[in-house]
């Protein structure tokens, strides 16, 4: 299967420090691949080169074939890639409906002139997203909150939230940053639920950045092990989880018998 | 009240044109009511940028003093021609005129605004502040050296146009435009870049696009805002567009509450207002006008109307009509 | 050649102001991250000051113009200014020391305005006669002639410069200013007292502000109540073009911009840039400095994490 995503031997390099190196992976259009690794291995310097935030200093990244090296954090958005951060990012002044309705802008057929004119194709296309905004708020069983603050909700709820609207951009590819961080373990069962569930139901590939054992094993069909920006494994979840390079690199070197 | 908007725009106009042409107002009135109409164009405009959009800027006097001269100098140097070839001075050529010059000055405004956002808005915080302040300050320089216009002796406007009418039009105009804008869906971008410009880009808002479009809008209406005051005060000073009138505008959004339109016309009311009940006090105006300043920042930074749930004035229908509780 | 570094000169004096002031706006980012709008005014508040000190010395204890007036009128006013910043800050912004930055800026021009206009209830708006602190000399060294009162100006400036390099890298109060800079959490969390480092800055700045206010009427001995307005924003060019929050940096930048005007008022006409334009100066530089680099000359830059 063509891969909807590819790295190609990309390095990132701030100053003298090398966050990322000579890195490939590849995704395919429904994978669910994981990407794990001790702190400061770089998986977020990986989600940022990913999303156009940083450019990597070397190497070459294609979405379908294209490549998005250079380009714009907003242009690459449009190309179907949308992700969620690790310390959550909503919209705080905006409410939960807004929070969604904000991330159909990209798709709007209606722009400036018609927002003022306000004519019958405007008004129906306003309809219509609010309506798509309702829907999919209601799948995440989001939509009673729908006029409230986004700061009010919960923990668990903004997470969702911050899922539900990456979604609104109808993505091919969604980055998810350690989504599990600050959950209990009824919500990280659910978190899981929730990332098969959109998976199936979207039809999209996840890249999912997450330190809970637990969660990366149980959901994703490969895993890629980072260690000081670079691959040091990358293999189905039983394969990980043998592997004596990965346990080297979180636990230390095994002490020689004496 | 959301669906009518623009019958609501066109009543705004017609009631100005009625009490133009029909109520008698004393002088000073009149003269107050107009300054009040110009302060909520210029306060509505840059609430756009400062408040919805979160750009602070602190040199939209530059862009109404750009406006003032271009439209002083159409009506000037470009009515004499205009009223000849038209046959005579009479109220349909002299509107006609005004009209003109109003635009050309909004339009010049406007393009200054490009020019001087493009570079300038790829600056944060502190430091976009402070470059807008080096361009209206340029503006200002610039100004004073152009003889043509009377530099720093000042400029002689060839007639006082302004009406409530005027104004008024214009003013309901500017709250039409900048409301209806950030309420539709296109608009909530300007609201995103304004809470978190990062998770705008990864949702596919083009954060620089938005915060040209409400710099240049804000300054189309910003010069718009100057052509009425050259129109209506007769002589213009390069002094009266520095950067105290730039802090006067700010301090009229603040204390609306940024981003709350209707905060902000009341905030304008009020602060116009105030001077003419503080006159006994003259001398002490400023002084109490900066305590003022000092005290609600220490004591209510949100401005005086901002947190305020403005949304009883909407009627709000089933949320598929009207989803938007902002 | 001559008149060239006799315009060097000028340009250097006139640079020592900007950049006394400047030091101030520098400091005081570096430990809160906020521009005091308000510093400009604290020069004023100098100005003043050593003016009724200054004729109070004269008239009522008959001191003679002097070295020794002169010093004694600079200190005077330095710690005159050095309690005033200490009230500002106290007063207007540690209560909003963890409001956004917005508002205190807001704040900062509040209090401005405030300097600005009770100065001109308080002393009057008319424009006052500075009075003479020191005789005037001419001195001629190398076929060059200068007044006394201009390398005063440098000299004074030279001294208040190394005494700040001093402070800064040599006490453990301009360590921890320089720790504040950094991490005012750890800061705090190591036993400092941020408080009272905050206080000191602001106390040093505005000495510093005061002394440029001196130096400056020295030199043009007309005062008003308006007077810091110009000077202040430019002084804060001047920071900005050096790296704001770095000494060295609105040292190095109060002298670039002092010299570009002097320049341009000297030889503008030679590339049809009338002298009035010399105000914009300023502007022009700092519109460069931020589209080229922002941080500034020394300054470094600094990426957000996300």
């Amino acid at each position: 299967m063509a891969a909807l995503l590819e790295l190609n031997e990309c390095t990132v390099q701030f100053g003298g420090l090398t966050a990322v190196n000579a890195l490939s992976l590849a995704i395919g259009p429904n994978d669910l691949l994981g990407l794990i690794g001790p702190n400061g291995a770089g998986k977020t310097t990986v989600f940022n080169i990913i999303t156009g935030i940083y450019r990597p200093t070397a190497g070459t990244i294609t979405l379908g074939g294209e490549t998005i090296v250079g380009r714009k954090p907003n242009a690459i958005a449009a190309r179907g890639i949308a992700r969620t951060f690790q310390n959550i990012r909503l919209f705080e002044s905006l409410t939960v409906f807004d929070n969604v309705r904000a991330a159909m802008t990209m798709h709007l057929r209606h722009g400036i002139a018609h927002a003022l004119w306000r004519g019958k194709p405007f008004l129906k296309e306003e309809r219509e997203i609010n309506a798509q905004v309702l829907e999919i708020l209601s799948i995440f069983h989001l939509e009673k909150a729908h006029g409230v603050a986004c700061k009010s909700l919960s923990y668990g709820d903004q997470r969702r939230l911050e899922i539900v609207r990456a979604l609104a951009t109808r993505p091919k590819l969604l980055l998810l940053d350690e989504p599990a961080a600050g959950m209990n373990p009824r919500e990280k069962d659910d978190l899981m639920k929730l990332i098969q569930f959109v998976k199936e139901k979207f039809n999209i590939a996840v890249l999912l950045v997450e330190h809970d054992m637990k969660v990366v094993m149980g959901i994703c069909q490969r895993i890629a092990v980072l260690d000081y920006g670079v691959k040091i494994a990358e293999g189905t979840p039983a394969e990980i989880r043998q592997n004596p390079k990965v346990i080297e690199a979180y636990l230390g070197e095994e002490t020689p018998p004496l | 009240m959301r669906q009518h908007t623009k019958l609501l725009l066109l009543a705004a106009i017609v009631v100005s044109l009625l009490v133009s042409q029909f109520v008698h107002l004393n002088p000073y009135f009149s003269i107050v009511v107009i300054n009040i109409g110009i302060n909520i164009i210029l306060a509505v405009s840059l609430n756009l940028v400062n408040g919805y959009t979160g750009q602070f800027s602190l040199g939209h006097a530059g862009f109404m003093a750009i406006g003032a001269y271009a439209s002083a100098a159409v009506t000037s140097f470009g009515g004499p021609r205009w009223f000849d070839s038209l046959g005579g001075v009479n109220t349909a050529t002299t509107s006609g005129l005004f009209l003109v010059a109003l635009i050309v000055g909004g339009l010049a405004a406007a393009l200054a605004g490009l020019i001087v956002g493009v570079p300038s808005l790829r600056l944060k915080g502190d430091y976009l502040a402070i470059a807008t302040l080096g361009f209206g300050e340029i503006i200002r320089v610039i100004i004073q050296n152009t003889e043509t216009m009377g530099g720093s002796r000042g400029f002689s406007v060839s007639g006082v146009y302004t009406t409530i009418f005027w104004t008024y039009s214009v003013a309901a105009i500017t709250i039409y435009v900048v409301a209806n804008l950030v309420h539709s869906a296109y608009g909530r971008g300007f609201l995103t870049v304004r809470d978190d410009e990062i998770a705008a880009e990864a949702i596919g808002v083009n954060t620089t696009k938005y915060k040209v479009v409400a710099f240049v809008l804000a300054s189309f209406f910003a010069g718009i805002a100057g052509g009425l005051y050259a129109h209506f005060i007769g002589y213009l000073t390069p002094e009266g567009f520095g950067f105290m009138k730039s802090i006067e505008i700010i301090v009229m959004v603040i204390l609306g509450g940024m981003g709350n339109t209707v905060g902000v016309i009341f905030a304008a009311v009020l602060l116009t207002i105030l001077p003419e009940v503080l006159r006994p006090v003259q001398e002490y105006r400023m002084v109490i006008y900066s305590l003022m300043l000092i005290i609600l920042m220490l004591t209510r930074p949100q401005g005086l109307f901002g947190g305020i749930n403005w949304s009883w004035l909407r009627r709000k229908k089933i949320p598929v009509e009207d989803g938007s509780a902002a | 050649m001559s008149e060239f570094i006799q315009q060097l000169i000028n340009g250097l004096s006139l640079g020592s102001i900007y950049a006394l002031i400047a030091l101030g706006y520098t400091m005081i980012y570096g430990v809160l991250r906020f521009i005091n709008f308000a510093h400009g005014d604290v020069y004023m508040v100098g100005a003043f000051s050593g003016y009724y000190l200054g004729r109070w010395l004269i008239n009522s204890l008959g001191m003679q113009s002097s070295v020794l007036l002169l010093v004694v009128v600079l200190v005077g006013a330095m710690i005159f200014c050095a309690l005033a910043g200490l009230v500002i800050e106290r007063l207007a912004y540690r209560p909003l020391r963890n409001s956004p930055r917005l508002t205190v800026l807001i704040t900062a021009i509040g209090v401005s305005l405030f300097l600005e206009y009770s100065g001109q209830v308080f002393f009057g708006a008319d424009p006052k006669p500075f009075p003479a602190l020191i005789p005037d000399h001419m001195i001629t060294y190398a076929g060059l002639t200068f007044t006394n009162k201009e390398l005063i100006v440098l000299g004074v400036t030279v001294i208040l410069l190394i005494g700040l390099t001093f402070i800064v890298k040599k006490t453990r109060m301009g360590m921890a200013m320089r720790a504040l800079s950094f991490n005012p959490m750890a800061c705090s969390l190591m036993g400092v007292n941020n408080n009272v480092i905050i206080s000191f800055t602001f106390g040093l700045g505005s000495a510093l502000a005061a002394a440029a206010g001196i130096l400056s009427s020295l030199n043009y001995p007309v005062i008003t109540p308006l007077m810091g307005l110009l000077p202040g924003i430019k002084a804060f060019v001047a920071a900005v073009l050096g790296g704001i929050g770095n000494i060295p940096g609105a040292a190095l930048g109060g002298l670039i911009l002092g010299v570009s005007e002097t320049m341009i008022v000297g030889y503008g006409d030679k590339i049809h840039v009338p002298p009035s334009y010399r105000d914009a100066v300023a502007f022009v530089l700092l519109i460069a400095i931020l589209l080229f680099k922002p941080s500034g000359l020394l300054g470094k830059s600094t990426v957000e994490k996300v």
